[in-house]
């Protein structure tokens, strides 16, 4: 083995050093960021679990006082508010998205939608609420689930655009200008082309969002406004696991705090297993070419 | 006869003109060449013969670019019409990767919105890929990603994609450069073949690859056509000083 001068030695300790302390306050850090996921999630299943059985997902809220019942109205209505605002969303946030990564458009209109996209995605969602219920729910003359689903949309829209958008400019330049030369028109180069090559990056988008909004209280109270009934009416109230689980957690009733943690544990589950979806999907990766 | 006339076309990006008034004769059911050092205008003098030069922004051509004496950048002519005609093969081959070997080479059929049966569909399949040297290679594996070709194989695939739209005139944008010395070897014996059918222009930095592959030259020094002729002469007996410089590699 070759000896080394001393000095290079010491050299090469002190950066093992220094690589080591970094190293130590990296793990502790990321410790730091897990250790209050963990209490949480840890939290709730163990004061969810309890709450959670069959009659949970198919039996309606009983009146206080009354043992058993369930919160299987708002899990479905969940669902649905959820699942149209989530088909709203797609429809004008992927058009949204695939207009702004248009090589051709007007420049300063895709900046302009861009800033109102940015801005909507700041706003509070409260204020969602109140400009939905100013919007839809006065005019159609009470709360409703279409109200709730277009709240949600709203702040789901912009989220959906920018990352369509996102998606849409990894497709690498190349595979538009081929479609172009072999004379395919330019809306069809953008949709069978790019956005399909694109698509897995925007369904990941998409699902991201669906998660965000999907835990959202606010802009569905005064839109959705929650239902003791089973309802799929989209011109009635409806109930929503986030709704159901403040009214219940707000309550000065033993029980009904038993069910709130275990609709807040379903609601939990429910994203996680959307986040699942995503991961196993952007796991294998969007196929570019070499 | 010439296929493709340009009449003092110029080319620009903005503000800057990147061709000046090119006057340029190509014969049909020849291959072209068109040689120069970078930046000289090489690639966007292809680009203008199936209007793909106008794709960006702000780049326009003035003048006149006959094919089969029409002005394809006559009033109400569609630039997607003149591109089904004149096919084109870039630098990089560019397989749709969401596509397998099959639906790569038929999609300009099938994003044209031509309704052709199973049987139709697989014909031409084989037709392109045959004509692009490519058959025997893949014809257990058309189900298979184009992206899992090696890169060769996937500029093979890319010229059987041009191939497949039945156009008259085949444009080649250096669709060597990025290929090993086999590959391209593929790519100029297929260019020779192909010249029976198609009217050819291939841009390519590659003297030898001009000299192996082409019938006529054309020299291109800053937007400007230098000398245009019979490729044996442009190579042995220049006319002008400037392109026996650049060929004898005096620069460039």
């Amino acid at each position: 083995m070759k000896t080394v001068e001393p000095h290079v030695d010491a050299r090469r300790m002190w950066r093992k050093f220094k690589s080591g302390a970094m190293m130590t306050a990296a793990v502790l850090a990321t410790l730091l960021t897990l250790v209050p996921l963990f209490l949480v999630l840890g939290y709730l299943v163990k004061q969810g679990v309890n709450g959670i059985n069959w009659a949970f997902f198919t039996r309606l809220p009983r009146p206080v006082g009354e043992p058993g019942g369930g919160m299987g109205n708002a899990v479905l209505g969940t669902l649905e508010v959820v699942g149209l605002a989530s088909v709203l969303a797609v429809i004008v946030g992927v058009g949204t998205g695939i207009y702004l990564s248009e090589p051709g458009r007007n420049r300063s209109v895709a900046n302009g939608v861009r800033f109102a996209a940015d801005v909507l995605m700041g706003v509070p969602s409260i204020v969602v609420g109140i400009f939905v219920y100013a919007v839809v729910v006065r005019p159609m003359g009470g709360f409703s689930a279409l109200a709730g689903a277009i709240a949600l949309a709203v702040m789901m829209t912009p989220l959906v655009a920018r990352t369509t958008e996102q998606a849409l400019s990894m497709v690498p330049a190349e595979l538009r200008e081929s479609a172009l030369a072999l004379g395919i028109p330019r809306w069809r180069t953008s949709l069978s082309v790019v956005a399909r090559t694109a698509a897995r990056g925007i369904t990941t988008g998409v699902l991201l969002a669906l998660a965000r909004i999907a835990g959202e209280t606010a802009p569905l109270l005064f839109t959705a406004f929650g239902n003791q009934y089973w309802s799929t009416s989209l011109r009635r109230p409806i109930a929503a696991l986030t709704v159901q689980v403040y009214t219940y957690a707000i309550s000065p009733f033993e029980d009904w705090h038993r069910q709130a943690w275990a609709g807040a544990l379903v609601l939990t589950a429910m994203v996680l297993v959307v986040e699942g979806v995503v991961r196993s999907i952007s796991g294998r990766g969007l196929r570019t070419p070499r | 006869m010439a296929k493709i006339r340009l009449v003092r076309m110029s080319a620009y990006f903005g503000r800057t003109r990147a061709l000046r008034e090119i006057n340029l004769d190509i014969p049909e059911f020849n291959v072209t060449a068109v040689i120069g050092p970078s930046g000289c205008g090489k690639s966007t003098l292809v680009r203008c013969i199936n209007r793909m030069h106008e794709t960006v922004k702000d780049a326009r051509v003035e003048g006149d670019v006959l094919l089969d004496g029409e002005n394809i950048y006559g009033p109400g002519v569609d630039p997607v019409q003149i591109r089904r005609r004149v096919g084109m093969v870039f630098q990089k081959p560019a397989p749709f990767p969401t596509m397998s070997i099959q639906d790569n080479v038929a999609v300009g059929l099938n994003l044209n919105g031509l309704a052709l049966n199973r049987g139709e569909r697989a014909e031409i399949v084989e037709r392109s890929l045959r004509r692009a040297a490519l058959w025997n290679e893949v014809k257990d594996d058309l189900g298979k990603p184009g992206t899992s070709l090696s890169g060769g194989q996937q500029q093979r695939l890319c010229i059987a994609r041009a191939l497949a739209v039945e156009p008259e005139v085949l444009l080649m944008d250096e669709p060597c450069s990025a290929l090993d010395p086999i590959s391209t070897a593929h790519i100029e014996e297929l260019v020779l073949e192909l010249k029976s059918q198609y009217t050819i222009v291939i841009v390519t930095h590659n003297m030898q690859q001009a000299a192996r592959v082409s019938d006529f030259t054309a020299f291109l020094l800053g937007g400007v056509l230098i000398e245009f002729g019979d490729t044996k002469q442009i190579f042995t007996n220049p006319e002008r000083q400037e392109t026996e410089d650049y060929i004898t590699g005096r620069f460039g």
